[in-house]
């Protein structure tokens, strides 16, 4: 490879081509664009976690300056629309399918959680919408709300939807019972452990917006919108909500900033915007406000669980029994039943050789914002879990942390748990001993007594984690519940001078996508990075794609780009035999040049692209003309990153605040294609890690339902000098399953850090738990409880 | 928002006249909290008058043994001016506390003080100095200034103009910031000067900012952070939310009152 191409190739950290149109106020985002004649929409909340709508008066509303129209339930129900779906079912331990209660556009006689919608103001001006908007009279029954997780099962609590006794949508199941029992029948120590895993709410920079358009004309609608999956989108709001069929439905995500799994879903405004731009013929216009994020976008996490790890005499792991609460908020959201399930309780193995592992999960209703997918999804919670107990162990059995873990790593692949995932390649303990050389681990004695005679309580925490990524083998999904597979497209077009086009199914929204996937291209292609363009987002130019999330687009994303690329080097190759006049086997490809074997006949790739659109002389049978091939591309197995984070914390015991003193991330994400993109992805896992272990808790009022955490004066997200300066290691094992051996790196950091911080905090306080976020507060409680054996250390 | 009439005088004689015309006026400042009123639809005048164009309030003065600073001056300019910093440090400190940059940059001194956020910190500065609130009406001193939860001795239309601070001897500000919204959830304002000792508290209480009078007793026979260790505010009265309970607030008033103390040393 040539010097300038290999700079930018794969495994090189170009700086991000998308950057300077970011960072220069140049991007498009939906509420950048203004069409003519757009209208703008305003959305009437429930202020009531639970009620009945006895009455809607929308006449004064109707007749306020400005106002186009105003709709309600009865419109959207009148109409025939669909409600919003989850597009996975999960079937409960009897047998039965999951209880899913209706989930309309816009309520229609009952309000289900504080922010809930009621009715969508359609306006010349968003001030006008709003000032309309308070003229709407809903005569409210204020109902009893199920709000707390602890309690929402209980016979007496209010129900959210009548088809779902005790709030309880599914009672579901993984791993042998039986086994497990006689493992901890026999086992010599059983260690228990309560754990919350809190909720978050995830505001990604740019909040939720919509511009839903109709064309009298042609018939077709059009939807712009902050979507992490544009086709998703599409197919939901046209066979399931019945908006407009398929080929009438343009679904568009231009810039989008920031998703972290919210921007997956289908939600209510972006529904109604679309399906209520034909009927006043107008664009209309909705952009979320801050305050609307945290109450209507999916929440994330918000689990309480009991855990039990068997140990026999020698600190091996014999078995492991979970029973989770999943929160589900008043409806299922998109993917909302997959997240606890599938997501969590097949990663309950981690790195370690279980015998036996059994776990239950009740996903449950409560009047409170629909819980979906957030960073990590279902990973970071069975990680929490798994980390947490074996930490616990440690301390129990006085088994150093390492040397438990190392007594437990699974060492040979393939490697089959009791729950589903059959790992493929993985060395946990080459991660484990980088991170304990990276951390200093033998002068951490040292450290704890010099911080103790500065009066701080210093502690270590471990957290060896593992997930599944490259989402997912459709095969696998589909037998397990979802209404998708799971398969990327990728379609490659080489212009006639030669630049290249990759269309995606994916999607970027922070990723850098425009920057990794034009690496693979010019290093296949051997030509320069900015004659490469990576188009996506757009139904109307990319082929049905899936979409971003679960770190999939690298995986996934790109190994559809490789299978488009061998298409276009095969066809090329029969292109250049033709021209050169010899036979395709001695045709070689390299650097961009196409040469025949043992002569110095060649072909330079822009001849050789001019040459496929001129088509002189081609053989016709053989050769068509055109440069262009596309791929689907279905994995055969998830892939499997993995690695060992280790936090180190000082306790101020005053004060319970808690300064996170030295953090080693060591992560095997297989191949890398752009290290500082990866580290990048890193850096922001691990703050949100931080932030949940921390700083972040979604809290709604117990009694009231309403949401406290409703802005930054009370939701604490991290900022930078919450953060320490973190110390990354890689450690490369080859993914088997894909064509470039990559494992994924988007949520590695959020999945790994919450337990590696906790494990921490509580060695330096000496407790067995704290409750995330650990927060000053609930760190001083702690204290003021374990003060005796503090004090003494 | 709703709509109103925004006025934007250049003169306080000005600003006072409008005042007095308008049905429901509002004074904005710097905005900081009015703004985001507004925009949550939380107040409705019938008139703005922004008093950030007149330059007769953004001062800052140095004259014998105190420091005037004109009401509209910039948290940023009161952390960063030499004349603060040369006689009272604790207050330019304390300034550079407040918020974020951007925050710093548009926030004033007197429309912190007429807003008396229980979380605030200036209070605890006028409160913990001795300051002299001058407004259009009259003299106003700091003790009889802040008399509840967002409730002050200002009466309708009154504006002020400047709050003079003086020197103190010794002082320090020591803030434990809410770790969410980084307003003070509990701030200690210790000094001593020609007054005596004044230890003032913010954030902790649930009627906004208050001394601590037995701390102060005792840092009077002896300055030092051993004096007030062990001096305790009762949990009855403080604040109690999400962040912290009462106890625990409490607790830190200590805490903070310790530190400050030692930095003032
Ligand atoms: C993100 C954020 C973080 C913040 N953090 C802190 C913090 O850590 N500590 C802290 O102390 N504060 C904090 N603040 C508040 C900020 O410091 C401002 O000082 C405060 O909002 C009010 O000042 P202002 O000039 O913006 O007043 P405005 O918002 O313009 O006015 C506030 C009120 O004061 C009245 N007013 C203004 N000037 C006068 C005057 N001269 N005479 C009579 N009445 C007047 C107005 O009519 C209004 O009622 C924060 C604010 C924000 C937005």
């Amino acid at each position: 490879m040539s010097g300038a191409i290999a700079a930018e190739g794969i495994g090189q950290p170009v700086r991000r081509k998308e950057d300077f149109r970011f960072i220069t106020g140049n991007g498009h985002y939906t509420d950048d664009i203004a069409r003519a004649r757009q209208t703008y929409a305003y959305f009437l909340r429930s202020p009531h976690a639970h009620a009945r709508i006895k009455s809607i008066d929308t006449s004064a509303a109707e007749a306020a300056p400005g106002v186009v129209a105003v709709f309600t339930g009865k419109h959207v129900a009148d109409d025939g629309l669909g409600g919003l779906i989850c597009g996975w079912t999960v079937t409960s331990k009897d047998g039965t399918p999951m209880k899913a209660g209706a989930h309309p556009v816009l309520a229609f006689d009952t309000v289900r959680y504080v922010g809930d919608h009621v009715a969508m103001v359609v306006a010349e001006t968003l001030a006008d919408a709003r000032a309309a908007a308070e003229l709407i009279d809903v005569d409210y029954e204020a109902l009893p709300a199920a709000v707390a997780l602890s309690t929402c099962q209980d016979e007496k609590t209010a129900q959210v939807h009548t088809e779902a006794p005790r709030n309880t949508c599914f009672e579901w199941e993984l791993g042998n019972k039986a086994e497990t029992e006689a493992a901890f029948a026999k086992a010599d120590r059983v260690v228990k452990l309560d754990l919350t895993n809190n909720r978050l709410i995830p505001n990604a920079m740019e909040p939720r917006a919509a511009i839903g358009e109709y064309d009298k004309g042609s018939g077709i609608y059009t939807l712009h919108t902050t979507s992490q999956n544009p086709h998703v989108a599409r197919l939901v709001l046209s066979a399931f909500v019945g908006v407009a069929p398929e080929h009438k439905l343009r679904v568009v995500a231009p810039d989008v900033g920031g998703g972290f799994g919210s921007k997956i879903f289908i939600y209510a405004e972006e529904t109604a915007c679309v399906w209520a731009a034909a009927k006043v013929g107008r664009p209309i216009k909705w952009t979320g406000d801050r305050s609307e994020a945290f109450l209507s976008d999916a929440h994330g996490r918000d689990h309480l669980s009991h855990a039990e790890l068997a140990l026999d005499k020698d600190g091996k792991f014999l078995g492991l029994r979970v029973k989770t609460i999943a929160n589900l908020g008043a409806y299922l959201s998109t993917f909302s039943a997959s997240v606890p399930t599938y997501l969590y309780g097949t990663l309950l193995s981690g790195q370690y050789d279980f015998p036996a592992i059994y776990v239950e999960v009740d996903g449950v209703y409560t009047h409170t914002a629909p819980v979906d997918a957030y960073r990590g999804a279902g990973r970071p919670e069975a990680t929490y879990l798994v980390e947490r107990i074996v930490e616990t162990a440690a301390r129990e059995t006085g088994i150093d942390p390492a040397e438990l873990r190392r007594r437990n790593f699974v060492r040979t692949f393939p490697h089959q748990t009791p729950v589903i995932m059959n790992y493929d390649a993985g060395d946990y303990e080459a991660s484990l001993d980088a991170a304990l050389e990276a951390i200093d681990y033998k002068g951490f004695a040292a450290r704890k007594s010099e911080a103790a005679s500065r009066g701080k309580l210093r502690g270590i925490g471990f957290s060896s984690y593992i997930e599944a990524c490259g989402l997912a083998p459709s095969a696998a999904v589909g037998s397990l519940g979802a209404g998708v597979g799971l398969w990327e497209s990728a379609e490659v077009r080489v212009n006639p001078t030669g630049n290249i086009e990759v269309l995606t199914g994916s999607h970027s929204h922070g990723q850098g996508h425009e920057t990794t996937f034009a690496q693979l291209v010019a290093s296949r292609l051997g030509v320069p990075l900015d004659s490469v363009e990576i188009v996506h987002g757009d139904t109307d130019k990319v082929q049905f794609g899936m979409g971003t999330y679960g770190s999939r687009s690298g995986a996934v994303g790109m190994s559809a780009i490789v299978r488009a690329l061998d298409k276009i080097e095969t066809k090329a190759k029969k292109i250049a035999a033709h021209l050169m006049e010899a036979a395709v086997e001695d045709i070689v490809f390299e650097n961009g040049t196409f040469t025949v074997q043992g002569t110095d006949k060649s072909l330079a790739w822009a001849e050789l692209s001019l040459a496929a659109y001129t088509a002189h002389g081609f053989p016709s049978a053989d050769i068509e003309p055109g440069l262009k091939e596309g791929a689907f591309y279905d994995p055969t197995n998830f892939t499997f990153p993995a690695g060992c984070h280790i936090c180190e914390v000082e306790i101020d015991p005053d004060t319970g605040i808690t300064r996170i003193v030295k953090f080693v991330a060591v992560d095997d994400f297989g191949t890398v294609i752009n290290p500082m993109i990866v580290e990048g992805q890193v850096h922001g896992g691990i703050a949100q890690g931080i932030g949940q272990a921390l700083l972040e808790h979604g809290v709604y009022d117990p009694d009231s339902g309403q949401l406290v955490t409703g802005s930054y004066m009370d939701y604490c997200m991290p900022r930078a000098d919450d953060l320490p300066s973190f110390t990354l290691g890689f450690t490369k094992t080859v993914c088997p399953s894909n064509p470039l051996g990559m494992k994924g790196c988007g949520e590695a950091g959020a999945i790994a850090s919450p337990p590696a911080i906790i494990n921490a905090v509580t060695d330096a306080l000496g407790i067995r738990d704290i409750e995330m976020p650990a927060t000053p507060a609930r760190v001083w409680e702690a204290l003021q409880s374990a003060a005796p054996r503090a004090a003494a250390e | 928002m709703y709509q109103f009439n925004y006025e934007r005088p250049k003169t306080l004689a000005d600003a006072e006249a409008l005042l007095g015309k308008a049905d429901d006026p509002k004074i904005l400042a710097g905005g900081q909290t009015l703004i985001p009123t507004l925009k949550q639809r939380l107040a409705m005048p019938s008139d703005v008058i922004d008093i950030g164009g007149i330059k007769e309030l953004d001062f800052i003065r140095a004259e014998g043994d105190a420091v005037m600073i004109g009401a509209a001056t910039r948290h940023a300019t009161v952390a960063t001016s030499p004349d603060v910093r040369k006689h009272n440090p604790a207050l330019a400190d304390l300034a550079g506390w407040i918020g974020d940059p951007a925050v710093r940059h548009m926030g004033t001194l007197g429309g912190s003080i007429a807003n008396n956020d229980p979380a605030a910190d200036y209070p605890a500065a006028c409160l913990g100095l001795d300051a002299k609130i001058h407004t259009t009406k009259r003299l106003i001193e700091a003790d009889e200034f802040f008399t509840g939860m967002f409730e002050t001795a200002l009466q309708d239309g009154e504006i002020i103009k400047e709050v003079t601070f003086p020197h103190p001897e010794k002082a320090a500000y020591m803030k434990f910031r809410n770790p969410a919204s980084r307003y003070a959830m509990v701030g200690v304002f210790v000094s001593k000067g020609p007054w005596g000792v004044r230890v003032a508290v913010t954030g902790a209480g649930q009627n906004g900012v208050f001394r601590v009078a037995e701390m102060e007793e005792a840092l009077a026979k002896s300055w030092s952070p051993d004096a007030v260790a062990n001096i305790k505010v009762p949990a009855k009265g403080i604040n109690s939310d999400l962040h912290g309970s009462a106890e625990y607030r409490a607790h830190l008033v200590t805490v903070m009152a310790k530190r400050a103390v030692a930095a003032a040393s």
